[in-house]
């Protein structure tokens, strides 16, 4: 990819979903990119402002959920002049296939980007079965 | 207006809707290189001074650079993105590449006391208004 491209601004996606908060709170889907290796599925999520401690990752019913949340007390005493973009937590779901080892997922979160390694399983293993 | 945090969800949207409200006002004004660029920047004030808040995930710190010169502070620097070799890719859509962008703030500020830092992904600039700008309590006789 050439180094000297540009930059643009991406628009924050807004997440939609099948129900609605009881507040008009926002939440937005974070900018994904998504590539596999022989070994592993990478997801990298960018979510600028989310720390350490305010990121979950869990995977239930083979949807993987990220989900970080935005420390706002860094507003503590701001008041908005002028503004380009609108801040909220973000959350983004995939499903994951069989052929992810579940347990073996790994996450890393620096500069405001999480990547994540899920390795793929050990080949569907053979099952002996047994004869009575 | 301050934000006073009771209910973490009110205060959310408290902030989200005060983020709105000022969305693009026409307080940089029309003749700088402002709005429309990357980064997208957030300008408060705080007290006297002020704070611009820039989010730049993915952006490393020896690849930024910010300068200042009177009223006038630029941002500039590349960001990268690197796949493993042999990947194939599913789903792109983070950018990469460089950027450079100014702003004048159209008040008086001590360039030389601007403090930036950056975490997670966000760079936060403390920008000092000047000594001579701020206002003076005048007293009645």
């Amino acid at each position: 990819m050439a180094p000297q491209q540009e930059l643009q601004v991406q628009q924050k996606r807004e997440v939609e979903k099948k129900q609605e908060s009881t507040i008009p709170v926002r939440q937005f889907l974070p900018v994904t990119d998504i590539f596999e290796t022989d070994q592993s599925l990478t997801l990298v999520v960018e979510m600028p402002g989310v720390s350490k401690n305010n990121v979950e990752v869990r995977v239930e019913n083979d949807v993987l959920t990220v989900e970080g949340r935005m420390d706002f007390a860094n507003y503590g005493g701001l008041q908005p002049l002028y503004t380009e973009y609108n801040v909220g937590n973000y959350v983004r779901s995939f499903q994951l296939s069989s052929k992810i080892d579940q347990d073996g997922i790994r996450a890393e979160l620096k500069d405001g980007v999480m990547t994540l390694v899920l390795p793929k399983a050990e080949k569907a293993r053979a099952r002996k079965i047994m004869v009575n | 207006m301050a934000f006073i945090y009771t209910d973490p969800f009110d205060a959310l949207f408290a902030l989200q809707r005060a983020l709105d409200a000022h969305l693009a006002s026409d307080w940089l004004g029309a003749g700088t290189a402002g709005s429309g660029g990357f980064p997208p920047i957030n300008i408060f004030q705080k007290g006297d001074d002020f704070v611009a808040v820039i989010e730049l995930p993915g952006v490393e710190k020896k690849d930024l650079q910010v300068e200042a010169r009177e009223g006038t502070i630029r941002i500039s620097g590349k960001k990268t993105i690197q796949y493993q070799d042999g990947a194939s890719i599913h789903r792109r859509e983070r950018l990469a590449g460089s950027f450079d962008r100014s702003f004048t703030v159209p008040v008086e500020i001590n360039p030389d006391g601007i403090q930036a830092e950056v975490r997670d992904g966000v760079l936060a600039l403390f920008i000092p208004r000047a000594e001579s700008q701020k206002p003076r309590a005048i007293k009645i006789k």
